[in-house]
């Protein structure tokens, strides 16, 4: 195996005859296809930076020493005061890292700093907006069995709730009347501490707020097509209508009084490891052995038998070995600069040019899927949503060029967890694909329906408009490209979605020409590990 | 005269049974129909008539007789060998063209006085129907003495006949008997105004019942289910504010009510939030034009507590779990055929002359999608027992060109 002494950074292939072909992530398993010479190119996210060697010095360091017009947090910390903590949900990171989980060691460490200044009242809130309720088993595994049976029996720890007509308050309205809605509990308390996992360039920032914990009145402001459009793209915070609007509810929060320390964490690319069954993945593949090459045709072969059950428990099992690279503290938007530095520092690749054609193998998991089935509407979402908007400076298929997906795309919800989203399948894109026609005939109806609000309150289902969101969060390249094209996708559900289904990628390059013309250029978006393109 | 004839052969019907289990309408040519040369029909009393059909259309009932999947309860109820065929448009001798109202009630029957329905003018229900001068036939098309309308003549008593207006041409005439069952089941749903229904199966019977509720009632919100796009099509042609596949009508329901749904069981520590297997509310009336163990159910699990379910498709032997019918007092109740309606505002029409309007109204006639002369009758009954797959809904035999007929 070729050792290296420092991580290399991303990386685009030229593919030429004597490259070999390449991976593309499908779902629960995946493909190996070869792209055609002299007008193909591969992106390559960098490999996994080192992580801090001492990760709970440095998140004690961070806490200790702020950054911009902050305190130090013990110098915030007073007895009698009213704490709240709130923290990602089970949406970060992806997939679910090892323990302990980064929520875990920065809590942990907030709370002992609590303790020894006496603060007693203190609330741990997941803050999941209008995604589904973490179970008891994804609390623990995110804040650690100490922290939660500290804090779970008596109430204190618990899934924020949207649509708690009594625990909700509208703070204010932003200069674009913009309602600002937060939890009440953190808007009551003296002192709000958010802790982040800022797995890419989008996380963080006011967004972590006032959005993590916020409902409907509030996030229909910004999650909506308007805005997504206009958000070019939502991963560059700079060009991204939905950072502003968060930016602005920030401003509104912060001037109502809410006192909030932000603490921000990155992790380092290692999405499948270094050793063990997954690590190729993180390996170019004219790097691999012989012994790497036999070992993936066996899994290849072996995942393509199993049901998909087994499949997904399998997949579903695999916890991330991400390490941690940077941890700041101290005022929202001073930390929000350093954190982003450091994705960029991990995650960006630089790309000349834009392409015809654009590739991507989509993996098993997004943010909306953990412990649970990648609905068609999911795959949507994440190949024309969050793939497509890992870009900064412009996209990196042009305007009116192909997009094409790799993903089986099965007709198949969880109907716990994605109740509305069987509806939407069902009704609202039996009627219109079209993101505004969507928004101005249905988003209502689903948004207020009681049942959907009974399933997010009691159950574990994403809130009924949530569906919506991930259609939005599409719209941006739905107005971009000129065809969408699925590898693989089971036809119907593909259909559904107004997109075309190809057997092969031979076929769906041979689809792609209708659109892009003979001899088009293509590139493939090798990811994950995340890379984000920037592209010039 | 020529005649498609069923016969009693039991290695044949359970031939039939097995072909049209397999392929649907294939039991035409596996079972007991056969395409003969009969004698002239003769007259079963003085006052009966020679009906040359011009039209005869293939019914769902039919369908389930050709393939052997009729219900035993019927055997006590036909004379055999009979000629199907019960919705029909035909001349009489005096060349006036006029539609068939089939069923055998004591008037026809020779009964003096009548049962009580058919003195109400309630003629499906006739107690009668196995007495007086004729063989047991619950309508024409299963009874020996009267012949059927798949076949270029048979007779007629004229209290079953309608003078049918030049206007409504033969397409058109031949849907009134089945819209006749649609604006029946309409009517028998006593739809709350401002109310949720459902019409199960967008067949012939679906839609001619869509046409009805549109017609003679006032619901706020009609769903139905179709398996097929062109059935899809029409049923939101002909009023349906929602058409879902069966398999999304629990959700669809949902929806449209604001219900909440209780999931299923036997999950243990699981969580079922989110299944749909019934509703806690649910829809005021269920229409069911299917008439299977699947589609019952399915009314069951989305009628509200004492909602209405109405059976319009016939059924066979059905497998039903009956103990929400019980705990939520919910109606069953069956809509056979026609008569004579009592309508909202009180005044009392024959169904048939409703559904000639309708017809007329609603443009049925363009629901005749195929027509065959009776020597492609295995053609015929497999294109009608796959309509809804090959985008068709009445399939027909155009006797109008039979020269039997014109002698």
């Amino acid at each position: 195996m070729t050792r290296h002494l420092a991580p290399r950074p991303g990386f685009v292939l030229d593919v030429d005859r004597n490259s070999p072909p390449i991976v593309f992530h499908h779902g629960e398993g995946f493909r190996l296809e070869k792209l055609p010479p002299g007008r193909s190119r591969v992106i390559y996210p960098a490999e996994p930076l080192e992580g801090l060697a001492d990760p709970d010095g440095a998140i004690r360091h961070a806490l200790l020493n702020p950054i911009g017009e902050s305190d130090p947090l013990p110098a915030l910390l007073t007895p009698g005061m009213k704490l709240t903590i709130a923290f990602d949900d089970i949406s970060l990171p992806l997939p679910p890292m090892r323990r302990p989980d980064i929520r875990q060691r920065v809590i942990e460490a907030v709370l002992d700093l609590a303790a020894e200044a006496g603060v007693d009242d203190v609330h741990l809130i997941a803050a999941l907006a209008i995604h589904r309720r973490m179970t008891e088993d994804e609390l623990r595994h995110a804040v650690g069995d100490r922290v939660y049976d500290a804090f779970a029996p008596d109430g204190r720890l618990y899934n924020h709730d949207a649509e708690d007509p009594d625990g909700m308050v509208v703070l204010g309205e932003t200069p674009h009347g913009e309602d600002v809605q937060f939890s009440r509990r953190a808007a009551e308390s003296d002192l709000l501490v958010y802790v982040n996992i800022n797995l890419v360039a989008m996380d963080g920032g006011h967004k972590s707020t006032a959005t993590g914990l916020s409902g409907y009145t509030g996030l229909r402001h910004h999650h909506n097509v308007k805005t997504m459009r206009n958000s070019r793209s939502f991963m560059d915070r700079e060009n991204s209508e939905l950072h502003a609007s968060n930016w602005r509810m920030g401003k509104v929060v912060r001037d109502a009084g809410v006192k909030i320390f932000q603490i921000e964490t990155t992790v380092n690319n290692d999405t499948f490891g270094r050793e063990g069954p997954l690590a190729l993945l993180q390996k170019r593949e004219w790097e691999w052995s012989a012994r790497d090459r036999m070992q993936f045709l066996g899994m290849k072969a072996g995942l393509e038998i199993m049901p998909t059950k087994a499949k997904r428990k399998v997949f579903s099992s695999w916890q991330a070995p991400y390490a941690l690279t940077s941890v700041q503290a101290g005022e929202v938007e001073a930390v929000h600069e350093v954190t982003t530095a450091n994705v960029y520092r991990q995650q960006l690749v630089p790309v000349e040019g834009q392409t015809d054609i654009l590739t991507m193998g989509l993996p098993y998991i997004c943010p909306y899927n953990v412990n649970s089935i990648m609905n068609p509407i999911l795959v949507m979402c994440l190949g024309l949503g969050y793939f497509f908007n890992l870009y900064r400076g412009k996209p990196l298929v042009r305007e009116g060029g192909v997009l094409i997906l790799s993903h089986p795309t099965p007709w198949e919800f969880h109907p716990v967890h994605h109740p509305s989203y069987i509806d939407f399948f069902e009704q609202v894109l039996a009627d219109t694909t079209d993101p505004i026609e969507i928004e101005r005939k249905y988003e209502k109806q689903f948004a207020e329906d009681e049942w959907y609000i009974h399933l997010y309150r009691n159950s574990y289902a994403y809130h009924g408009v949530h569906p919506f969101y991930m259609w939005y969060w599409g719209s941006h390249a739905l107005q971009h490209l000129g065809r969408v094209i699925i590898v693989g996708g089971d036809p119907a559900a593909v259909r559904r979605m107004g997109f075309q289904s190809a057997s092969t990628l031979q076929d769906a390059l041979e689809m792609a020409s209708d659109v892009v013309g003979p001899q088009p250029t293509i590139t493939h978006m090798r990811n994950p590990p995340i890379l984000m393109a920037d592209v010039t | 005269m020529k005649a498609l004839q069923f016969r009693r052969n039991l290695p044949r019907y359970a031939a039939a049974r097995l072909a049209g289990s397999l392929t649907p309408g294939r039991g035409a040519s596996a079972g007991p129909l056969r395409l003969v040369d009969l004698d002239a029909p003769r007259a079963p009393g003085p006052d009966w008539v020679r009906v040359r059909p011009r039209l005869s259309g293939i019914c769902g009932s039919d369908l389930a007789t050709i393939d052997g999947r009729s219900a035993r309860y019927f055997e006590p109820l036909v004379s055999f060998p009979f000629v199907p065929g019960h919705e029909v448009v035909g001349d009489l001798d005096d060349g006036s063209r006029v539609i068939l109202e089939p069923v055998l009630g004591c008037v026809s029957r020779n009964l003096d006085p009548t049962c009580l329905p058919c003195a109400y003018g309630h003629l499906g229900n006739c107690e009668h129907t196995s007495f007086g001068d004729l063989e047991p036939g619950i309508q024409t098309g299963s009874c020996h003495d009267t012949g059927g309308g798949w076949a270029t003549a048979f007779s007629a008593h004229p209290s079953q006949l309608h003078p049918i207006p030049n206007a409504i041409d033969d397409e058109a005439a031949v849907m009134v008997e089945p819209t006749a069952c649609g604006v029946h089941a309409a009517l028998v749903a006593q739809v709350p105004a401002d109310g949720v229904v459902v019409v199960l199966g967008a067949g012939t019977l679906g839609l001619v019942t869509l046409a009805a509720l549109r017609a003679h009632t006032r619901p706020n919100t009609v769903v139905a289910t179709a398996r097929y796009p062109e059935q899809r099509r029409q049923a939101a042609a002909l009023g349906a504010d929602h058409v879902v596949t069966p398999g999304e009508i629990r959700r669809a329901v949902r929806r449209v009510t604001g219900s909440r749904t209780i999931g299923v069981s036997g999950l243990s520590e699981t969580p079922t939030g989110g299944i749909v297997d019934r509703l806690t509310s649910g829809a005021d009336v269920i229409i069911d034009c299917v008439g299977s163990s699947a589609s019952l159910t399915d009314a069951l699990a989305i009628v509200r507590p004492r909602g209405r379910i109405v059976l319009v498709g016939m059924p066979a032997e059905v497998s039903l779990e009956l103990t929400p019918l019980w705990h939520r007092e919910i109606t069953l109740v069956g809509a056979y055929t026609y008569g004579t309606e009592t309508l909202p505002d009180g005044t009392e029409r024959r169904t048939f002359d409703l559904a000639t309007e309708l017809v007329a109204d609603a443009g049925l006639g363009s629901l005749v999608s195929a027509t065959y002369p009776l020597s492609r009758y295995r053609d015929a009954l497999e294109h009608a027992a796959t309509a809804g797959r090959r985008g068709a809904t009445k399939i027909a035999f155009d006797l109008r060109d039979e020269k039997e007929r014109l002698l």
